[in-house]
């Protein structure tokens, strides 16, 4: 009974989302005060990772524009935001989110361009999580008070975002402050900031009173003049944690309230009697789900040493099936790095990672065609990983695992917790007792049992140590932007 | 993941030296119950979500028309009625053979499927076209008959001309920890499969996955049928719902593919029932292709137990071929 030699393969022909359902326009200005104004610092251009090629020229902040937005945010806040009941501030919120759900195959075809995320992630994760982020939290605004945070706002709230979710964190910081009150300038990356500026028309579509959401864009520079404007009550930022540090210095000493969501070095934890087949599935979305650019990715794999060889011959097996290229074809799984800069990062720390592991483990990558322009990097997985190698140590922002083995529950808690960082962590296994044994002892804002990188707007979300501190999601995620019943 | 640890031994290739490969672990109640909880589990909600997110592939154009022709290829073209007659059969026989009369082009279906009174009657329109007789057997659908009133349905249906059997197990005895029954009835059916001449009718085991109810049985069923020399495994009978779905075939798969990577050997997959539309199919075939590899990608280790799907296949086939989507009224009904 050898395999028949007639069957062929099944090739599955391109299927490209359409790009005619989205409108980029050549230039985009700043969103103050309800309407694009220019910017007066020296606009830039972003592009599309997968192709190199320039969607638009997009106007940068300088300090005077920063001003003019926490202004434009202040005298909205004062006078109409934060003076209106919390159920006509709920209306405008369920009505972001019924645009968004309108307007989703939009946002999600745009997504995918401006950042290289496959569309079947951008359009089945990253765009019905937003519109269930506004809708959670428009149900929030007029219950503030049983919160156990009071219901008083902050006032205004100066947010700066990542690329990894453009849309998902602006959903993340702009719902809860909308939420409780406050009102707020956003500014989303360099190098994604075309959802944002979508989400200022449909701010505008959904009559939003101006001033109440601002959007400026920027790099390094911008955000600065966000964080230390005086006008501003609270700065929230999901990012690197060499800038949350940065943050945290510039904001002491003022009276500014800080919510940092940082980087991660996740421990995917399987034990011999996971369901064996999930787990391996679990490790692929752990790690490679959004090409590994995702702050809580489970980057560190630790499986028992009785059943490492089995579950990596398993897990290569299943990385091999992966497909790799245009963000824009349904059947893509793994898009684009974001950027030239990004992709340098991996290549290094990967680099580092082979001479680390030479004569005990391998860099290993499926067969796997990259396309000729763009920046891509193929799934790509270490053995042979301690705790002392940078690979398992450093955050790589990128689709690239460690395998560590361990022999004990003990032994698996003491790896996953050796990090400074502590932003989530995975156990695989079938055994009840076993995992809520594992929670209680994993040092990790949230522990996944038998899945991964699952995302609620009723849960909260956040890290320990270097990965942060505050919470975002559920009613703790309120905690951020209300004053709280002592004041 | 497994407490009992695989024979690893690669059988020759016949299920014979599976089941000897497996001497073992079927060598008492105890020790095949050992065996099959030691199977690594199943989460369902893990299960489910990757059925689901294989449900998005988009399967366009060439890799459409591939996919019809395959899927076509791979139906046992069923009638499983109390009110089945002679006529229905043949006429249904004649399909199979030409499922597009209007399209020479068009390829046979896998099979015609009907009860063992009727195998003669499919057999003599059937001929040696290549579209193979099989038969439902051993007091299909329940089961509930002794062994020896089983064993004589199987007989019958090989003796008429069944080149296949779908049996069905015992899942009272399944379901209630009897794992050595059901194992050692499917090797007595084997045993029945067996023509004068030494040659075998193949032989699906039907678990009827809707009465198992969990993932963790069908992967042990899977298992059991596989180690007792079944050629394939299948969900349903199509008489108890829910019958075939894409997690549960999910779990076949894996389990098909495991049995080869453990013994060498290749055992085929049969959902059945509920799989209706061109949609459905190429769902499964994605599936297929993507768990259990692109060896499976044949008639002779994949197959839809269907009866309104094949209607469905050849409209998606003439809109391929001709741009327009022509009715019901088009295609015969039988």
């Amino acid at each position: 009974m050898t395999p028949t030699p007639t069957s062929r393969a099944f090739e599955y022909a391109p299927a490209p989302e359409s790009r005619a359902v989205v409108d980029i326009k050549a230039s985009y200005g700043l969103f103050i005060d309800g309407e694009f104004v220019d910017g007066r610092g020296t606009s830039f251009k972003t592009v599309n990772p997968a192709t190199e090629e320039v969607l638009s020229e997009v106007a940068e902040a300088n300090d005077a524009d920063v001003d003019r937005a926490v202004k434009a945010a202040r005298r909205a806040h004062d006078r109409v935001w934060g003076p209106m009941p919390g159920r006509e501030r709920a209306k405008y919120l369920y009505r972001i989110a019924r645009i968004i759900q309108e307007r989703g195959r939009e946002l999600a075809v745009l997504e995918s361009i401006d950042n290289g995320k496959p569309i079947r992630e951008s359009r089945d994760v990253d765009v019905p999580t937003v519109a269930a982020h506004f809708f959670y939290y428009a149900g929030w605004a007029d219950k503030l008070e049983y919160s156990g945070y009071g219901s008083t706002p902050l006032g205004v709230a100066g947010q700066v975002i990542p690329w990894n979710f453009p849309l998902l964190m602006l959903a993340w910081k702009i719902a809860p402050a909308l939420a409780c009150g406050n009102t707020v300038v956003l500014k989303p990356a360099e190098t994604t900031p075309l959802t944002a500026l979508l989400f200022a028309e449909i701010c505008q579509q959904a009559d939003l009173p101006p001033g109440v959401v601002n959007i400026i864009t920027g790099a390094g520079d911008t955000g600065r003049a966000l964080v230390a404007h005086p006008g501003i009550d609270k700065v929230a930022f999901t990012g690197s944690t060499d800038v949350g540090r940065a943050i945290a210095r510039q904001v002491a000493g003022t009276t500014k309230k800080v919510t940092l969501e940082l980087g991660g070095k996740a421990a995917n934890i399987v034990f011999d009697d996971a369901p064996v087949d999930q787990a391996v599935e679990g490790i692929v979305n752990g790690i490679f789900f959004n090409q590994g650019h995702v702050c809580c990715a489970g980057s560190r794999l630790l499986v028992q040493e009785s059943v490492a060889d089995e579950v990596l011959e398993r897990l290569k097996r299943r990385m091999s099936t992966l497909r790799l290229g245009d963000p824009l074809d349904k059947n893509t799984d793994i898009g684009a790095i974001n950027s030239a800069e990004q992709l340098a990062k991996i290549r290094e720390l990967s680099e580092i990672g082979e001479r680390e592991v030479s004569g005990a483990g391998e860099r290993w990558a499926p067969p796997c065609e990259l396309p000729a322009t763009g920046y891509w990097f193929p799934p790509t997985l270490f053995t042979g990983v301690t705790q002392a190698h940078r690979i398992a140590r450093e955050e790589v922002f990128g689709p690239v695992l460690s395998v560590l083995t361990f022999r004990t529950p003990a032994e698996a808690v003491e790896k996953a917790n050796n990090t400074p960082y502590g932003l989530s962590a995975g156990v695989w296994t079938d055994k009840g007792s076993l995992i809520l044994h594992m929670a209680n002892r994993l040092r990790a804002g949230v522990v996944w049992a038998n899945t991964f990188n699952k995302f609620d707007p009723t849960s909260p979300f956040g890290g320990y140590q270097e990965s942060g501190y505050g919470r975002e999601g559920g009613r703790h995620g309120l905690e951020a932007y209300l004053k709280g019943t002592q004041a | 993941m497994t407490s009992t640890s695989l024979p690893t031994t690669p059988g020759p290739g016949s299920g014979a030296a599976a089941a000897a490969a497996f001497a073992d672990v079927t060598r008492s109640d105890a020790s095949l119950r050992r065996f099959l909880h030691g199977l690594p589990g199943v989460d369902q909600v893990g299960a489910e979500a990757r059925a689901a997110t294989l449900g998005t592939r988009s399967i366009k154009t060439t890799a459409k028309a591939f996919a019809i022709d395959l899927a076509i290829r791979m139906v046992d073209l069923t009638t499983l009625e109390g009110q089945d007659t002679h006529g229905k059969v043949r006429a249904l026989a004649a399909k199979a053979m030409h499922p597009d009369p209007a399209d020479p082009s068009c390829p046979m279906t896998a099979a015609v499927c009907v009860y063992g009174d009727l195998v003669a009657t499919a057999r003599e329109v059937l001929g040696d076209s290549g579209v193979h007789v099989a038969a439902v057997a051993t007091a299909f659908p329940s089961g509930r008959a002794s062994l020896g009133v089983k064993l004589a349905d199987v007989r019958d249906a090989v003796e008429a001309g069944a080149d296949e059997i779908d049996m069905v197990i015992d899942r009272g005895a399944f379901l209630s920890g009897r794992y050595l029954d059901v194992h050692d009835e499917i090797v007595a059916v084997r045993e029945a499969c067996r023509r004068p001449d030494g040659t075998d009718a193949h032989l699906k085991v039907i678990f009827e996955t809707g009465e198992l109810q969990t993932y963790d049985n069908v992967r042990r069923a899977s298992w059991l049928a596989m180690m007792a020399g079944g050629h394939f495994i299948k969900t349903s009978t199509g008489k108890v719902q829910p019958a075939a779905t894409l997690p549960v075939t999910l779990v076949m798969l894996e389990a098909v593919r495991d049995f080869r990577d453990a013994t060498g050997q290749m055992v085929g997959v049969k959902p059945a029932g509920g799989i209706r539309s061109t949609k459905d199919a190429i769902k499964y075939l994605v599936m297929v292709n993507e768990v259990a590899g692109q060896d499976w990608l044949d008639p002779d280790w994949f197959r839809f137990g269907a009866s309104t799907l094949l209607n469905d296949l050849l409209m998606q086939r003439t809109k391929m071929t001709t741009g327009r989507y022509s009715g019901p009224d088009y295609f015969t009904l039988d």
